[in-house]
């Protein structure tokens, strides 16, 4: 019989005790591991999703807003530049790519943001080396005025498939639900980021919709502030031909041309707008472009830019790294206290055992030995409590994530596991022996022949 | 010789500060393999002397020699090892261990000497009359089966020494003789010197060498 036997004998002789100090301790060490890979979840949701944009470009305001908002979508978005202004940054030396994005409106079904933006959105993965996957049917895809790209999760609980069609709620304000259908065409495969739980309409079907192209006055009054060193006449001329083309069609329609409401007309760039650029540079690979960019940008009156990571990486240290950090030092508490529970629950037994140490020390047992004996059942019980813990923890990720999945839309797989969970066994190791050492001192010290009386 | 005290002495500290001298043996011995009983009155210093032989106690002075090893001159340690290795020891309440099985408390006495014999342990408990009740917890035995199972924890280590502390106080008559027969018979097969100390006059008449131990300890 070994040591661990003697003491695993003696743990089950008081199997009430001992189950119950030991649930604490798992109970303690499944908070752990849950939170340490909801957390590892939540932190590459937060630092790596918009990692794969240089920079995102928005009108002037805050640049967290800015972010939530285009990334995240958990943010109204701030207000609109001119198309033109887009343009421009599609023609940027540096710009490989720039996207544009229009935010603001929600599906009617579930209420999930909508992005209307180009087919080349889906070109640039969110987070690095994570392409988007899609399932289409065909070639037919994205590519015309009312076609939909949606997220794994607005199709799962929507209940949308390939084909269906939805309308979208615009954000006016009085819940005005546009009559234009789109149809969705692609769906994404899950991603983890919120792409999950939006949809994407195509930008020409987002302008076609009534309210999206701005009126022509306030088009050119708001060029005119956005580009001031231009005058009112260099906007008209640039916008000529779209100019003669809006007259033409509203002087169709006063004399009664027998248009109907709902005729959808090519929107002109200068009534065109976008929420938000999506930015990624030539030859940057250690950001220095983007800084510098973005740097010029925030010097202007314009638009203002924001990295992404910048941006999260900030919100991560002082938000959610903090609820992360007290998350953390509350189930260092609550293992802590299991811990006290243990040290109670062995202590109070010596009192009892002293006869049976006493036995073991007449039946030749070294002092050292019975010391050894409890804290081996110390060990026993912490390591017990760890393992069983540590199942707990990853049944509870198991079966939980696609809770977590349908209610959050965090993306969490039920097989995850943080390496920082693995330090449950040092720290085990390391209380079992702090929880042990006081009663195995009282065991060490145990006299044989009073014991023996007892 | 197998058992040898010379110039034994042990006192307690008494509540008031004094000491009360509980032994104090000019000399005894127990020949290899002589069985010798030890009778004494009740608080005659019976189980502190089985305490000093058995070195769980130590001596105020004086030489306990067992096997031709003075206990009274070795460490703790080495007494606990001696102890484990070469003294056998029946309790008068037995002193079985309750979490454990007959079987398993037998073989527990062989771990600490560090010869743990699953084969023995369970001829022991065989030669003892319990093979039936090997996996039996000692709330499970009977009285009686539970001193045979100390008998059979006594012998596991191959002991040159048995020492017996009242070994039927705790049982019936039925079962005294048969404790008795028992630890007579397998100590002589095993060729174990076996001192047993006892305040029963009957249980000291059934062997060929009784002590009175006012006889040769005069604490005073």
């Amino acid at each position: 019989m070994n040591l661990f036997s003697i003491a695993w004998k003696s743990l089950r002789q008081r199997w009430l005790a001992s189950s119950l100090t030991s649930l604490s301790v798992s109970l303690g060490v499944a908070l752990m591991v849950a939170i340490l890979i909801v957390n590892g979840v939540v932190d590459q949701m937060f630092s790596q999703t918009g990692s794969g944009y240089s920079i995102i470009v928005g009108a002037r305001g805050s640049r967290t807003q800015l972010i939530m908002s285009t990334i995240y979508r958990m943010d109204r978005p701030i207000e609109n530049l001119p198309w033109r202004y887009f343009e421009e940054w599609k023609e940027h030396k540096w710009v490989e790519r720039a996207v544009p994005m229009n935010l603001g409106d929600t599906t009617q079904e579930g209420g999930f943001p909508i992005v209307g933006t180009t087919p080349e959105y889906f070109l640039i993965p969110p987070i690095p080396d994570q392409p988007f996957r899609m399932k289409v049917e065909g070639d037919d895809k994205f590519n015309s005025t009312w076609d939909a790209v949606i997220g794994s999760q607005v199709a799962r609980k929507n209940g949308w498939e390939i084909g269906s069609e939805f309308q979208m709620v615009h954000s006016g304000g009085e819940g005005h639900i546009h009559d234009e259908k789109f149809t969705v065409k692609g769906i994404l495969a899950p991603t983890g980021t919120p792409n999950d739980r939006t949809v994407f309409v195509h930008i020409d079907g987002f302008f076609a919709l009534d309210g999206h192209d701005k009126p022509v006055e306030e088009a050119i009054e708001r060029e005119l502030k956005f580009y001031p060193s231009e005058s009112r006449a260099d906007i008209e001329k640039r916008y000529a031909a779209d100019l003669a083309d809006i007259r033409a069609h509203a002087e169709e329609e006063a004399s009664g041309g027998g248009h109907d409401h709902h005729h959808h007309h090519a929107v002109s760039d200068l009534q065109k707008e976008v929420t938000a650029v999506l930015v990624t540079l030539k030859n940057d690979d250690y950001g220095i472009r983007a800084q510098s960019l973005e740097a010029e940008i925030n010097e202007g009156i314009q638009a203002q830019a924001a990295r992404p990571t910048d941006v999260m990486g900030r919100l991560m240290i002082n938000l959610v790294g903090n609820v992360k950090d007290a998350f953390l030092v509350l189930t260092g508490l609550i293992i802590l206290v299991s811990g006290i529970g243990i040290f109670v629950s062995i202590y109070n037994s010596m009192a009892d055992r002293k006869k049976e140490i006493a036995i073991m020390r007449a039946l030749g047992a070294r002092r050292q030995t019975v010391m050894l004996i409890i804290l081996s059942e110390s060990l026993l019980l912490c390591m017990l409590g760890a393992v069983i813990g540590l199942l707990l923890g990853h049944g509870l990720v198991f079966f939980g994530s696609p809770i977590i999945e349908q209610r959050a839309g965090l993306l969490i797989d039920p097989y995850s596991y943080n390496p920082w969970e693995f330090i449950v066994v040092p720290i085990m190791i390391a209380m079992s022996a702090l929880i042990g050492i006081l009663p195995g001192l009282t065991a060490y010290s145990t006299d044989v022949a009073e014991g023996l009386q007892s | 010789m197998s058992l040898l005290l010379r110039d034994v002495k042990k006192s307690y500290r008494e509540p008031g500060g004094g000491r009360l001298p509980v032994l104090n043996v000019k000399e005894y011995s127990l020949k290899a393999g002589e069985q010798a009983a030890l009778l004494g009155q009740s608080g005659g210093g019976k189980t502190t002397l089985l305490n000093v032989i058995s070195g769980i106690a130590t001596p105020d002075s004086g030489d306990i020699v067992v096997d031709g090893v003075n206990l009274a001159k070795l460490p703790e340690p080495a007494r606990d090892r001696f102890r484990a290795e070469r003294i056998g020891i029946v309790f008068q309440t037995f002193h079985l261990l309750p979490a454990f099985s007959a079987f398993e408390n037998v073989l527990l006495g062989m771990s600490f000497s560090g010869r743990a014999n699953r084969g023995y342990a369970r001829e022991l408990l065989e030669r003892v009359g319990l093979k039936e009740r090997l996996n039996h917890k000692p709330g499970q035995l009977s009285v009686g089966e539970q001193q045979r199972v100390s008998v059979a924890r006594a012998l596991a280590n191959h002991p040159k020494l048995m020492l017996a502390d009242e070994p039927t106080a705790s049982v019936d008559m039925a079962n005294q003789n048969v404790i008795l027969d028992l630890l007579r018979d397998t100590c002589r097969e095993h060729g174990v010197s076996l001192l047993l100390v006892t305040h029963s006059p009957e249980v000291a008449g059934l062997f060929d060498r009784v002590d009175q131990l006012s006889d040769f300890n005069q604490p005073e």
